[in-house]
């Protein structure tokens, strides 16, 4: 298998845009054909993913494996390289699924207007975008492929969006625009103040940089750098306060767009702070962490009061997004192995959770056509299945012990007790407590929003309507996540085995860069 | 036998070949009219577009050959900047035949003078590229301009057509004499024509301070091209001319005429005036800050697609003069990153620029109007030609993958290479027009996908071959480069001028 360790990164990247381009060469009328495609193409890269997964050397997962290295573009020092190491893994096994799921669950019903071969093709795209970010490690290639999601996802809102999708497409677009362009300021101050040791010139590679040594900057330009990628990554995560586009987008984005969005394109943001920002300039993540946890804190309690505030249900899932992608930037905060890797769990189980609950709210939607929580109800007894698999989602999300989303939040507050030694003690105490307040909100607006949707008599407008129970695709495209959200529930070793050895290494990296050591 | 002490020119043909052959195609195509009138009427555009790639042939064998070659004494020079820009004007005439051949032959203007001026034009660029030396340039300029003046009013019957052929007229005129002056200061404060000589400073045998009076020049003969190159608050006349224009001929004008321009500012600056730049320095800095903010600022406010166009060159004149605006003054060695960022940007713009402009034409073949609002919905009939336009709009905003991030990329790296605060205000500053021109160019974008189409019918657009192929090139160009920009990024590497 030595192509394979050459060629299996680059392919499980590139298929998907392939796939892209000959679903645009298929006429636009043979519907069939070109979801065949689409399906197959996506299929093979989940292939090649778990490909990937097989071939992976789980005794070494800090290492970076199937490590291409070649020349892209010669006058900045910018290469082609990729590789993955335990904590991209998963995420690249989780983008390559949900595409897969994604594509399943639109294949009967695409939303208006239609045109599946454009939707299928955009969600290629962004494909490659999403599966290159995790892979590249080369500030300039991980800028481009974290730049392509954006056009696709654009194009998602704008065209198969809801009422206001002009609006939410646009204020998505320009929210992310600004960030990525202060955090490429960054990315060029960083390699300018860089030495590369074996050539003695600046460099664009990310595993360089983050060896010590190589980047010479003083601690205020730490700062300021750190300051351009954490609006760059803080925008796309979202955290509070720049999290005003995520509602938006999410609603009226059509359910694919926010499984994928949800699933998927946040966790962009929390993996550049843990690849990018956090290893190549750990004096800026020092001095950013307190400010970082705060916020992070806030974006919990906030996201969670909106919820509790909330009428339409893909808004509350959508705020409930802010809410747990606290948990994970507190566990990003504490510089602590213990909290990044419940970080990076998180960021997985997030995706399962969340992304499921989208998809429910689009099935409920299609069937109801109305998301107001004030006029649904009694999904227990129109539609049994579909209520026992929003219960258990919901619960899933609430953080039950026994389901994913615990192993996400719980050891994040657990690693707040103990931040990285150069951290305020007291002050992480404190967001420690704060986040704990958060997971009773989540559990009150989660229970409400189950009570108010699936428990009830049905109300009087749909009683005569009849109210399909879950249907295959659907039945394809949910089991999966269901399965995952058990099994990782229950056994978290699965993920904790792969991820901690690696995030070990970026851990150790910056407790030696800051003379601390780690709990 | 009179002898006039003048010795005959050496002269290498080789070096010489491509303006050559170009010249030769002029004539060829002036015979042939001349002798077969209007039988041949339609083969003028092929001998045109033949003779161009004809050209191309020795400015490759050039490079290949590698060596620079020196002719009349220092005034045209033939090293790897003049082949790369060469090559560039040469391709862009090429691809404006291409934009051309159809829309000429559907209209009752003259047609084999019109590729007459397009390659008269075409001949004073490739000069252009190769002169080191103030007359040279400025004979080389007014080959440029003269044909130029009569392409913006070849529609001769309209109305809009005239209007933007006389304010391009006395916009130009008026410039060159004010170059022509500025030129003239310099030469009294150097005594020499040559830029070789220039940048050695003012004289001093006359036993006077003679800086300011070549401060004046520099100043005077930089806001010359800065007309040219249609850079605020010399850009009045841009956007009358550009919509009155035809559109092939608004293509060339955006794009090889500024570049033009552009090529003349180079030399200019990194071989006569590079010792002084505290002379030009500040100017090119307001030309650039002004140039990207006002022309985004108005772009956003437009109605009509090809104003908007309009607006939008003049701010992307501003990015392209960023880079010489933050050059680094320590030594001819340290402007590498500068140098070559306007060289890629230039280039990139030209692909992405072209492409833009034939996209535009081939809509308009069915929409018949220039208005922005008459792109709604061209999505749901034609999408090909939407998904092309949304390409060179969002490279031209400078979204990765397309050409124009890498374009951005080496402005911004120039900018931090400058390293001093000047430097890193006018990056910011560019900074923000990113993000202001996404918005204009995305409302198009908008318009195209999120809306309903207005227009009647709505079958797919035919588009000609010669176009069609011209948009393919372009948007191949545009993704390619954006994808591995290696491929343009070794081409603006500086040469020792």
């Amino acid at each position: 298998m030595n192509w394979f360790d050459d060629w299996g990164i680059t392919l499980t990247v590139f298929i998907p845009i392939v796939g892209a381009i000959i679903v645009l060469l298929i006429p636009k009328g043979e519907e069939e054909t070109i979801k065949g495609v689409a399906l197959l193409t996506s299929l093979v890269t989940l292939g090649f993913a778990i490909g990937l997964m097989a071939e992976f050397d789980y005794d070494d997962t800090a290492k970076l494996q199937f490590d291409v290295n070649t020349s892209w573009i010669d006058v900045i020092n910018s290469r082609y390289h990729v590789a993955i190491d335990g904590i991209s893994l998963p995420l690249v096994l989780l983008s390559a699924l949900i595409i897969v799921l994604c594509i399943v669950y639109s294949w009967n019903h695409f939303p208006e207007p239609h045109n599946p071969k454009a939707l299928l093709a955009l969600m290629l795209v962004l494909e490659t975008g999403m599966i290159g970010t995790f892979v590249a490690q080369d500030l300039i290639l991980f800028f481009i492929f974290f730049e392509v999601v954006l056009l696709p996802m654009y194009f998602m809102i704008g065209v198969w969006g809801g009422k206001n999708r002009e609006y939410a497409s646009i204020k998505f677009f320009l929210f992310t625009l600004f960030g990525s362009a202060l955090m490429l300021l960054s990315f060029l101050a960083v390699y300018f103040s860089s030495k590369d040791p074996l050539t003695g010139q600046h460099t664009f590679d990310i595993v360089t940089l983050s060896t010590a040594g190589v980047l010479d900057v003083s601690k205020t330009a730490a700062v300021v750098m750190f300051g351009g990628m954490f609006l760059g990554f803080g925008i796309k995560v979202p955290m509070f306060p720049f999290h005003t586009w995520l509602p938006d987008a999410h609603t009226e984005a059509p359910t694919v767009g926010s499984v994928i969005l949800a699933a998927v394109l946040l966790k962009l943001g929390t993996y550049g702070f843990i690849r990018v920002a956090l290893p190549i300039l750990p004096e800026g993540a020092q001095e950013w962490a307190p400010y970082i946890g705060l916020l992070a804190v806030i974006g919990i309690i906030y996201g969670a009061l909106n919820c509790l505030a909330q009428k339409d249900v893909k808004r509350l899932i959508a705020f409930s997004s802010v809410a747990h992608m606290g948990f994970v930037m507190l566990g990003i905060a504490t510089l602590t192995s213990a909290g990044i890797n419940a970080a990076v769990f998180g960021m997985v189980a997030h995706g399962l959770i969340t992304g499921l609950l989208f998809f429910i709210a689009g099935s409920m939607q299609e069937r109801y056509h109305t998301r107001e929580m004030s006029r649904l109800g009694g999904l227990l007894i129109s539609a049994p299945k579909m209520g026992w698999i929003l219960g258990f989602t919901a619960m899933a999300s609430l953080g039950l012990p026994g389901l994913a989303g615990f192993w996400g939040e719980f050891p994040a507050i657990l690693a707040a007790y103990e931040p990285l030694s150069v951290l305020s003690e007291e002050t992480f105490r404190t967001y420690m407590v704060i986040a704990a307040v958060g997971t009773v909100l989540a559990a009150a607006y989660l229970l409400v929003m189950y009570q108010r949707v699936a428990m009830g008599e049905v109300p009087e407008e749909f009683k005569d309507e009849h109210i399909h129970d879950v249907h295959g695709p659907e039945w394809i495209a949910w089991a999966p996540m269901l399965i995952l959200i058990l099994a990782l529930g229950v056994f978290p070793k699965l993920l904790f085995g792969i991820t901690d050895d690696a995030v070990k290494h970026v851990t150790d990296g910056i407790a030696t860069a800051l003379n601390a050591t780690s709990k | 036998m009179l002898s006039v002490g003048i010795p005959a020119p050496d002269i290498d043909y080789h070096a010489l070949a491509p303006e050559i052959v170009v010249a030769g195609t002029i004539l060829l195509i002036l015979l042939v009219d001349l002798i077969f009138g209007d039988r041949a009427r339609a083969h003028a555009s092929r001998i045109a577009a033949f003779g161009v790639l004809g050209a191309l042939i020795p400015v490759l064998t050039l490079g290949a050959d590698g060596g620079d070659v020196s002719m009349f004494n220092g005034t045209f020079v033939v090293d790897n900047f003049a082949l790369v820009m060469k090559a560039f004007f040469l391709i862009v005439t090429y691809l404006v035949i291409l934009v051309s051949v159809d829309s000429m032959s559907e209209s009752d203007v003259a047609e084999p003078e019109y590729y007459l001026m397009t390659l008269t034009a075409l001949l004073g660029m490739m000069v252009m590229g190769s002169s080191r030396d103030l007359i040279t340039i400025f004979v080389a300029l007014e080959t440029i301009s003269i044909p130029t003046y009569l392409l913006a009013g070849w529609k001769k019957h309209e109305h809009k057509s005239n209007e933007a052929m006389l304010k391009y007229f006395v916009f130009g005129v008026l410039s060159s004499a004010v170059m022509l002056y500025g030129m003239s200061l310099v030469y009294g404060a150097t005594g020499s024509t040559l830029l070789s000589v220039i940048a050695e400073g003012p004289r001093t045998d006359l036993g006077q301070d003679l800086g300011t009076v070549m401060n004046v020049g520099i100043f005077l003969t930089l806001v010359g091209f800065a007309f040219k190159v249609s850079a605020v608050p010399f850009h009045f006349w841009t956007p009358d001319t550009y919509e009155g224009a035809p559109t092939p001929v608004t293509a060339f004008l955006s794009v090889a005429s500024k570049a033009g321009g552009m090529v003349a500012i180079f030399s200019l600056i990194y071989v006569g005036f590079y010792g002084r730049t505290d002379a030009w320095q500040p100017i090119i800095w307001v030309m650039a800050a002004l140039s990207m903010t006002v022309g985004n600022m108005i772009a956003t406010k437009q109605t009509n697609i090809v104003r908007m166009l309009a607006y939008s060159s003049i701010a992307q004149a501003g990015f392209m003069l960023v880079p010489f605006a933050v050059a680094p003054e320590d030594g001819l060695n340290s402007y590498q990153s500068a140098f070559s960022a306007t060289v890629i940007y230039m280039l990139i713009y030209g692909a992405m620029n072209i492409g833009a402009f034939a996209t535009l034409m081939a809509i308009a073949r069915r929409t018949r109007s220039g208005e922005i609002s008459s792109f709604a919905g061209l999505f749901s009939y034609a999408p090909t030609l939407a998904m092309m336009m949304s390409i060179f709009l969002m490279s031209l905003a400078g979204v990765p993958i397309f050409a124009g991030w890498f374009a951005k990329f080496v402005m911004f790296q120039a900018t931090i290479d400058g390293g001093t605060g000047m430097a890193y205000a006018l990056g910011i500053v560019a900074a923000v027009n990113s993000v202001i021109a996404f918005f204009y160019y995305g409302n198009v974008i908008r318009l195209m996908f999120f809306r309903e189409p207005t227009v009647e019918d709505r079958s797919p657009i035919r588009v000609p071959t010669a176009l069609g192929a011209a948009i393919a090139l372009c948007a191949i160009t545009t993704v390619a480069v954006g994808i591995y920009p290696e491929l343009f990024a070794r081409l603006g590497e500086r040469t020792p001028f």
